[in-house]
């Protein structure tokens, strides 16, 4: 706001106004005259729109523009690009290194790194491949065990971290290696277990489960479902807002929301209603971040994360528990990684070696950042693990579209990602400069 | 000054505080009443933050007697000390750079309704609060990065008044403060002091203890050097309380002015 303050205004900052009676004029929402005030209606969006992005909040403008050019360059490339059944295959495989983007999210906010999240989730389908075709555990209860072990690994890697002070980079290399030996000790001389696949959560995940059994009731129901709930959270917050006598969002911004969000939701539904349905391996990504949107932004929980990751010393005398905020933060990443390891053994129905190998770490961490979660901490929302994505697993699929070798793809996706941590750094410098970081 | 009741809200008595082989704070006294401003002052290493970090609950006290509104209590963690109202005000990394102007004056205390943040009643009483206070801010809803270093000091200060103490410590608020920052937040500390808080407000500045303080209490080498009323107590009395002695380098060279003004 450095642009603003500057300016001289009547109600400016002279101390020697202190005793000056508009203080009452509080009671009506007076907007202070320093703040650059969006104008109503439409015009008042781009010039708002524009400022951001001069300001380097650059939301989720980065993401929009790499989907397009991806989505060109591929279509024109292999026509095949952006027909539903490739579309839909996107929603689909974009889950599960989605779960462990969810996760990463969480670290990120704290301004720290997990490197171990590719590996849990190899260990957690390795786990679960174990207990059930050697132990003969009842899946869902295997599932529970599973999830539980990976809360239990990412606590541990949230104790060093916390506790002990070792930083969460080595911790968590420490366990990228050590976790990984550990599935692989597990899954012995054989190398791969193949999980029945006829009930249980592995079918759940598997890749022709879909929502009400491909009945195209579930896309349209999905997508109604979420725009009633925005329509009606919104009108709700508004009348709240208005009755208490703070500033609220004018009906027509939110009107213009909904629309969006209308039209986006029922153009997929109907993309995916032409191919065959929506996965339920996309649905359960997608509940997770409404759930996990929720926690972060209208918990207290939330409010401490992104507290911790702005600044430990404030919090800290804030009251906050620092210690335990990090703990639990490292133990929701390796629960939401044990969480994608099962998605991953729902894609195949095994579990295998290769599990969480590769480079499915690079890719979560590189979804998360792009969707606009800065490394920094502080800053960032779970939606960026859906619109990473998107932008990660459209490159995958064009990738393998094109027949194109892992090497290349191993070069792109590094390309990406570095790309994606400079835009962070650029638009974090940029923001300084605007006085917004 | 408003009404100075007779009891006062905090008092030390005969406070020690030892650190191995140094001996922080020797019997120390200080009172605060509530409507008084008291400015603790003293040279560097004079014990003034141990002295603070004691009623804070930091650093509990060795020896001696705390009495918070007449009777005496115990202090040993900084939870003791908010719980009977006591809030602390330090000069930096008291706020959350990410966080919005509501979201730092409730944090770690945030209103929930049905276990869920409740940002409205946050954000209406965060405004009430800041127009009592005349604290003018463009908007509660934006980062705290986005603030000047004098209104991120008044929103820390409003912070502390959150939890309706009874005492609010400051910690060299001014100390990074350009002159109209500075002057806002010496208007806040009299608005606290009309709203019947009891106030200790550390500084260097003596123009900013004339201004505000209606008690000087001077520390020097962890003992009581004296406490007087400002308004009948010159500067230089309290340069010389704080330097421990009537020659020294500042009240010579006053002398020498003096004489050469004479002439």
């Amino acid at each position: 706001m450095s642009d603003t303050t500057k300016t001289p205004t009547p109600k400016g900052t002279v101390p020697a106004a202190a005793e000056d009676p508009t203080a009452a004029a509080v009671a009506a929402p007076a907007v202070d005259p320093r703040l650059l005030v969006r104008e109503e209606g439409f015009k008042g969006y781009i010039t708002e729109f524009k400022r951001k992005v001069k300001g380097g909040e650059l939301g989720s403008i980065p993401v929009v523009v790499g989907l397009i050019v991806i989505a060109t360059v591929f279509q024109l490339n292999n026509d095949r690009f952006l027909s539903a059944d490739n579309l839909s295959n996107i929603g689909y495989y974009m889950a599960a290194t989605g779960m462990l983007a969810i996760g990463l999210v969480f670290v990120l906010l704290l301004g720290e790194i997990d490197l171990s999240v590719g590996s849990v989730s190899g260990l957690a389908s390795a786990v679960f491949a174990v207990v059930v075709t050697k132990h003969g555990m009842d899946a869902w209860l295997a599932l529970l065990l599973t999830i539980v072990t990976g809360v239990a690994i990412g606590a541990l890697h949230g104790w060093f971290f916390a506790r002990i002070g070792v930083p969460a980079f080595v911790v968590t290399l420490a366990g990228f290696l050590g976790w990984n030996g550990l599935m692989l000790w597990l899954l012995g001389s054989s190398g791969t277990i193949n999980i029945p696949s006829d009930d249980g959560p592995v079918s759940l995940l598997g890749k022709s489960s879909f929502l009400l059994d491909q009945d195209i009731v579930g896309a349209y129901l999905l997508a109604g479902l979420a725009v009633l709930s925005l329509l009606v959270g919104s009108f709700m917050d508004q009348r709240r807002r208005r009755a208490a006598g703070v500033p609220f969002r004018p009906t027509s911004e939110i009107v213009l929301r909904v629309v969006a969000l209308a039209v986006v939701a029922f153009a997929a539904a109907v993309m995916f209603n032409n191919s065959a349905g929506v996965p339920n391996a996309l649905v359960i990504f997608l509940v997770c971040l409404v759930i996990i949107d929720f926690v972060l932004r209208r918990t207290s929980f939330g409010r401490k994360v992104f507290a911790v990751g702005g600044g430990v010393e404030a919090a800290r005398r804030a009251g906050i528990n620092v210690e335990l905020v990090r703990i639990t933060v490292f133990a929701i990443a390796g629960g939401f990684a044990a969480l994608g390891g099962m998605f991953f053994a729902g894609q195949t129905s095994s579990a295998t070696m290769l599990a969480g190998g590769g480079n499915t770490l690079m890719l979560a961490i590189a979804a998360a950042v792009i969707g606009g979660t800065s490394l920094f901490g502080g800053r960032g929302t779970v939606w960026s693990a859906l619109l990473g994505m998107l932008v990660i697993q459209s490159i995958s699929t064009g990738l393998s579209l094109l027949n194109m070798e892992a090497s290349i793809q191993y070069m792109i996706t590094g390309a990406v990602l570095l790309g994606a941590v400079v835009i962070d750094s650029v638009s974090r410098r940029s923001q300084k400069a605007a006085g917004r970081a | 000054m408003i009404h100075v009741s007779a009891t006062p809200v905090l008092a030390l008595r005969g406070a020690s505080k030892r650190f191995g082989a140094v001996q922080a704070l020797t019997d120390v006294h200080l009172e605060v009443h509530a409507g008084e401003v008291v400015a603790l002052v003293g040279d560097n290493g004079a014990g003034k933050s141990t002295l603070v970090k004691a009623i804070a609950g930091v650093h509990p006290i060795d020896e001696g007697v705390v009495e918070w509104e007449g009777r005496p209590v115990s202090i040993s963690k900084p939870h003791d000390a908010q719980e009977l109202g006591v809030a602390t005000v330090y000069q930096d990394l008291a706020l959350c750079d990410n966080l919005d102007v509501v979201g730092n004056l409730y944090l770690g205390r945030e209103l929930r309704r049905r276990g869920v943040l409740d940002e409205v009643t946050m954000e209406q009483k965060a405004r009430e609060l800041l127009s009592t206070l005349s604290i003018r801010i463009p908007s509660v809803r934006i980062p705290i990065a986005g603030l000047s270093g004098g209104q991120r000091q008044v929103v820390a200060i409003a912070r502390a008044l959150i939890g309706d103490p009874k005492i609010v410590i400051l910690d060299e608020p001014t100390a990074a403060l350009g002159v109209e920052q500075t002057a806002q937040v010496l208007d806040l500390v009299e608005r606290l002091r009309e709203r019947g808080l009891g106030v200790i407000l550390i500084s260097h500045n003596m123009a900013d203890v004339k201004a505000v303080a209606d008690t000087v209490a001077v520390l020097r080498l962890g003992k009581n050097n004296g406490t007087f009323p400002v308004k009948d107590t010159s500067h230089e009395e309290i340069i010389a309380a704080i330097t421990g002695a009537t020659d020294n380098a500042v009240t010579r060279r006053a002398e020498r002015r003096t004489t050469e003004a004479a002439k």
